[in-house]
This record gives structure tokens, C-alpha cells and sequence, in this order.
């Protein structure tokens, strides 16, 4: 099956389903110059509607992290665009593109990238820094964020006196805390034992309940397998995408047809 | 929310909040910003030392000028113009400067004080047994009364010689003569040889800043110099003069004539004062000396800031990666560590400051000095560390930000 590729000529602005498009990806190539060249992306079409949780699984080398960043706007495509809520970041400015990871995306990365000299609480801070809100209003609004991915009783904790789950959770909660169109989670459990990442799917899985669109790069297809929605990447194509029932967890390794594709 | 909005509302990073991100790295590594901020302490410590130093000595010395004042003139026969031939004629056998030379430099209107020396052939020795040689380079002077007065000097022991003591073998002695005598102290007893007699010493003068002859010289009156010594002292040899200071140039001009109207040129006139002045103004040489070397430290100082923020750059790549994803552009980041650069290096330039005060206090107070630390120095010690700050942050504050955020995100 194909997928949904927006048209060329109305980005941004159509009306409908396309309304709801958090993330529309339309031909996307991304090739790094050499000899030979690699192509990392290889025309990629992609839409994430609001609210979805889905996973982009595929095995290292796929070219899954270049489309994470691509989608983060941390890198540019060769050619393609990517429209993120609305907004065709292709032809962005550097300081254009840096207001829209302030503002439209947030970021959990497989080593949590806390910074050591801040406290828990100041570092969900950092995540609505460079929005220019006042301190007092990033104190806040970080305190709720904490509270609510259950770390309400560590807000004064450095990043070292913490387990690995509970600062991955810190992570989490700088990259809910200015409230982004999109979250995107690089092997968010990369770096975790079994448990605490189960609980960290499990924290993403409500936070998507209660209505965060979340895209989880990951290359385990068990964990991917859990989730609604299932983008396989391999060679940098879209291999199949498939939605599910978040009942259907057990189904590691097949891709079915038929009722979830898009 | 809708889908049409065309901008998205810019990054911004509020100043205070570029102070706190500036500040962040130096509050996480103390000891390393310590040491950083060390070099450019010691280059401003050195160079507010140095002003500071140069400037209380300075202060000194013009406050000495201004308590011994600088309106006396000396007057003192020369040598003149026509020194060799002066000796064999009838200029020889009439002194420079003649017996009626006080009366008529008395008489120029500006002069308020003078006094007069005249000197007294023979030495002084501790006692009659001293071998003759032994004269300790002291010389013998008689001394009109007013001499410590119009020296503005003042005594460390005893008395000066009036009317009554000076009628009779006393003397007083210079600093310099009191110690190579081995007198400290005065207390009536204490005699000396002086020109084969004994004198009684009935007081000893502190340091003649304006007049060091005297501080070798043993005073006796002009009186008991002709009664006990044969002295003529009719003609002194010096005059010492107090003018009034405005008029002090017209003075110094119609000196010579007034003293020996037959010929000038063998009077001369000085202003030991200018020797002070003179002093002060050799010190800026110094001065600009130790700057100098100030300005090496700073330099040094300088690259080992450049040197760290180098590295700062390198194993903050994370950090700078993270920031980037949450929405900092190029120049918050370039922003962030210039400001980290300043800081260090404003906290090296106050250190600097405090530390150069601090060795100007307790060194001028060890000298009795008055304690100076010029606001040019402390405005300029700050305002060099903050340049050197910002010229050494630039390059790594420039790396820092071209870095690109996949490539700072990747984990080493």
C-alpha cells in the first residue's frame, strides 16, 4: 500500500484530516556527498496526525536517526519537505528553525543529556529557556511537569543522585514542559535496564493517553510491537507502516496487512 | 491551535537568563575556573600593584615636598665662570659671598627667612684619642640660630643652639653625625672633640630632607665659633632662603646680583626641592617598567582563558547538542560562552584588583606611606581583563556555535 502523500501544492493550509497533521514528511531525501554518495532517506512520505504514538523501528544503519533529525529540524534534507504543525521548515532560517524546536518539538534522547551542575527541577526547566518565559513561570510550570511523571518528590535532586529510569523521566518531563506539537524519543530506553524501561513505555503510553503525540525511534521491535501505530525503516525507505490496536502487543515480528494500513 | 499559522513565535533568551547560562559552566567546575581566573589575577594584581605602589611613594614624596615646602632657595659660592684665574687674583681674597650679603637679601622684598652657615675649619671626633684620619667624613659648621626653622626640620633629641647655648662650646649634630658618633640620645652629659676642644652635645636634628649636608655637619654657634674657634664669620658659605613662593622665580633672578654685585657668576642658586620633584617624576620610568611585565602576565593570563574555553567547547559538545534541541540559535550559544569567557575573566580582573590593593596597602603601610590605589588603575585593570576576556572567548564562543547540532548530539 502507498502512503498518504500530502499534495505538493497545498502544504500547510488544507482543510480536513490534514488539519490534524502534526508531522507531514512529502518526498524526503537526504544524501550525504561522497564517493559513492549515501543516501540516508530515500524519498520518504510520512503524516503523524495529532495524538498518535507510533514507533519508527528499524535496525542501526537504517537511516532512522538522520529521519529523526530531519524530523527534529537538527538536520536539513537534501530535498523534500517537512511540515511540522503547519509550519514548511524546509526553507527555514537557522534562527527559524531554532524557534521551532523552542516551541513545536520535544526531545528525550537515549543518554537523557541532563545537565550535571542543575538541580532535577532547573533542568525541566531548561525546556522552556529559550521560549524567554520568566523563571519564575519555567519554576512552575517544570515543578508540574516532574509532578507529573511522578518525580515530584526529587525536584531538588542533581541528575547524579538519581537512577537511570527516574533521570530519563526527568527528560521526559523538559521535553513535555513547553507543551510541543510532537515529542521525539531516540531509543528512550536505550539505556535502561528492563524494568525502569517498561516503566518509561509505560509513562510514554499515558502521556499519550492524556493526548502528547509521541514518535519513538527505537530498533527493538518488541517494544515497537506495543505500540498503535509501527513504521519499519530499513535501507532508508519506509519498509511498511502498520496500525494495530495497542491490544495487539505480542506481534513481534509480522506486519499486517489489511486493517492498519494507512 | 490551527494549522495556517504562517511564524512561529522566535527563540529568546532573556539577559539575565544569559548571565545564569554564562555563569553555569563556572559554578559546575570551581577549581578549573579558579585557576583559569588566576593568570589574569596575577597580571591585574601586578599592574594595580604598580600604579598603586608608584602612586603612594609619588604621594609620599609630594607631601614631604609640601611639609618642607618648596620655596627655599640655597645660595652657595660657585665656582664661576672664571673659577682658575679667580685664584690667583684679588677676586680670591674677597669671599662669593660677602659679610653684608644677609643684610641685603633680607632687604628683597618676596624673602621671609634666611639663615646661614659658615664653616669651621677642624673635625669632630668622639674623643681626643681618635686618630686625626679618622673624621667619619663629618665636617663643622657655624650655624646662625634660625637654621632648623627656616629647614622647616625638627630635632630628635634636645635642643637647637639660641643665643646663650651658642655663646658657649655646645653644638648640635646631624642625624648622620649623631649615629657615627655614637650618640642616640641626649641628656647633657655626652661631649665631643671638636677642633681640638671639648663641646657639650645639647641636641641632635632629624634628617634634612632639603639640606643632607647638614645631616653630616656638628652646629656649633656663631659666636662660640669666633670666641672658642678664632672662626671669622663674617662671609658664610650658604645661605638658606625662604621666599615667597609666587615670586619665588623674580627672587632666584636678582639673587646672584644682590649677594656679590661685583661678580654674579660666583654665586649659585638652587632649589633642592626640584631634586624631590625630580624623584617623583624618575619613578613613572619604573612604573612603566613593571607595567610591562603586568601586561605579559595578562597576555598570559589571557591565552590560558582561551585555552580553556577551547576545551570547554570540546567536552560541552553534549550540553551545546542538547541546547540547540531545545530551541537555542547559533548566537544564544556563541552568547552563552562569551559570556562564560567574561566572567572568568571579570572575576580574575576584581581578584586582580583586590589582591593589587591589598599588597599597596600593606606594603605603604610597612613604608608609612599614604596608601593610593588610582581609580584609573582599578577602572583599567577591569576594563583590560574584560577585554582580554572577550578577544580570548570569541574564537571558542565562534567554534561553539558553527558546531552542528547532530554532530554535537552524538555521544562521543
Amino acid at each position: 500500500m502507498t502512503l498518504l502523500a500530502p499534495p505538493r501544492d497545498t502544504v500547510a493550509t488544507g482543510g480536513g484530516s490534514e488539519q490534524d497533521a502534526v508531522l507531514r514528511l512529502a518526498d524526503v531525501m537526504k544524501v550525504y556527498p561522497g564517493s559513492p554518495p549515501v543516501v540516508a532517506l530515500d524519498g520518504i512520505d510520512l503524516t503523524v496526525q495529532r495524538g498518535e504514538l507510533a514507533a519508527i523501528v528499524g535496525p542501526s544503519g537504517s537511516g532512522k536517526s538522520t529521519l529523526l533529525h530531519v524530523i527534529g529540524t537538527l538536520d536539513r534534507p537534501s530535498s523534500g519537505r517537512v511540515i511540522i504543525d503547519g509550519h514548511d521548515v524546509s526553507g527555514m532560517s537557522d534562527k527559524g528553525l531554532s524557534a521551532v524546536r523552542s516551541r513545536l518539538i520535544g526531545f528525550v534522547f537515549q543518554q537523557f543529556f541532563l545537565l550535571n551542575g542543575m538541580s532535577a527541577v532547573e533542568n525541566v526547566a531548561t525546556g522552556l529557556l529559550y521560549t524567554g518565559a520568566s523563571p519564575a513561570d519555567r519554576h512552575a510550570a517544570a515543578t508540574t511537569a516532574l509532578e507529573r511523571v511522578g518525580l515530584g518528590h526529587r525536584l531538588d535532586h542533581r541528575p547524579n543522585e538519581l537512577s537511570g529510569g527516574e533521570r530519563q523521566r526527568v527528560a521526559i518531563a523538559r521535553a513535555l514542559v513547553h507543551r510541543p506539537s510532537i515529542v521525539l524519543a531516540d531509543e528512550p530506553t536505550g539505556n535502561l535496564d528492563s524494568r525502569s524501561g517498561e516503566a518509561i513505555m509505560a509513562l510514554l503510553r499515558e502521556l499519550h493517553a492524556e493526548g502528547s503525540t509521541i514518535l519513538i525511534i527505537t530498533h527493538d521491535r518488541d517494544l515497537a510491537a506495543a505500540l498503535p501505530r509501527r513504521i519499519s525503516f530499513l535501507d532508508g525507505r519506509i519498509e511498511s507502516d502498520v496500525l494495530a490496536g495497542p491490544s495487539v502487543a505480542v506481534d513481534g515480528n509480522g506486519h499486517r496487512d489489511g486493517d492498519g494500513h494507512r | 491551535m490551527t494549522a495556517t499559522s504562517t511564524t512561529v513565535a522566535p527563540s529568546r533568551l532573556r539577559p539575565g537568563d544569559v548571565l545564569r547560562v554564562g555563569s553555569l559552566g563556572l559554578r559546575t567546575r570551581k577549581l578549573r575556573t579558579a585557576l583559569s581566573a588566576l593568570g589574569i589575577t596575577i597580571g591585574i594584581a601586578a599592574m594595580v600593584g604598580v600604579l598603586g605602589l608608584s602612586e603612594s611613594s609619588r604621594a609620599q614624596l609630594l607631601n614631604q615636598l609640601d611639609s618642607l615646602g618648596t620655596n627655599l632657595l640655597v645660595i652657595t659660592a660657585g665656582t664661576g665662570i672664571g673659577g682658575s684665574t679667580a685664584s690667583g687674583t684679588a677676586a680670591s681674597s674677597s669671599p662669593a659671598i660677602p659679610s653684608e650679603a644677609p643684610g641685603m637679601v633680607r632687604r628683597i622684598g618676596p624673602v621671609e627667612s634666611l639663615a646661614s652657615t659658615i664653616p669651621v675649619s677642624g673635625n669632630v671626633y668622639r674623643n681626643p684619642y681618635v686618630s686625626s684620619g679618622d673624621t667619619g667624613g663629618l665636617s663643622v659648621v657655624a650655624a646662625t640660630d634660625n637654621l632648623v626653622t627656616v629647614l622647616n626640620g625638627s630635632m630628635t633629641d634636645g635642643r637647637f643652639l639660641d643665643d646663650a647655648l651658642g655663646a658657649y662650646p655646645n653644638t648640635v649634630l646631624g642625624s648622620v653625625a649623631a649615629q657615627r658618633l655614637g650618640i642616640n640620645h641626649v641628656d647633657g652629659t655626652q661631649r665631643v672633640w671638636l677642633a681640638g676642644q671639648w663641646f657639650t652635645v645639647v641636641g641632635i636634628m632629624d634628617h634634612f630632607p632639603l639640606a643632607e649636608d647638614i645631616d653630616r655637619s656638628a652646629v656649633i654657634g656663631t659666636t662660640a665659633a669666633s670666641t672658642y674657634l678664632g672662626t671669622d664669620v663674617t662671609s658664610p658659605s650658604t645661605m638658606y632662603v625662604r621666599t615667597n613662593e609666587q615670586k619665588l622665580d623674580d627672587v632666584r633672578t636678582v639673587l646672584p646680583a644682590t649677594v656679590n654685585p661685583g661678580s654674579p657668576d660666583r654665586v649659585s642658586v638652587s632649589r633642592p626641592s626640584d631634586a624631590l620633584a625630580a624623584k617623583a617624576a624618575a619613578q613613572t620610568a619604573f612604573t612603566a617598567l613593571f607595567l610591562g611585565l603586568g601586561a605579559v602576565a595578562l597576555l598570559v593570563g589571557g591565552i590560558g582563558i582561551a585555552n580553556v574555553m577551547v576545551i570547554a567547547v570540546i567536552e560541552r559538545r553534549n550540553e551545546i547538542g542538547l541546547r540547540r534541541a531545545l530551541g537555542a540559535t547559533r548566537a544564544h550559544i556563541r552568547r552563552q560562552f562569551l559570556t562564560e569567557a567574561l566572567l572568568l575573566a571579570a572575576l580574575g580582573g576584581v581578584g586582580g584588583v583586590l589582591f593589587g590593593a591589598l599588597a599597596t596597602a600593606v606594603y605603604g603601610s610597612v613604608q608609612q606611606w599614604p596608601i593610593v590605589v588610582p581609580l584609573s588603575a582599578v577602572v583599567g585593570g577591569i576594563v583590560a581583563a574584560l577585554l582580554i576576556g572577550a578577544i580570548a572567548g570569541l574564537y571558542p564562543a565562534m567554534r561553539a556555535a558553527r558546531l552542528a547540532p547532530t554532530e554535537a548530539l552524538r555521544s562521543a
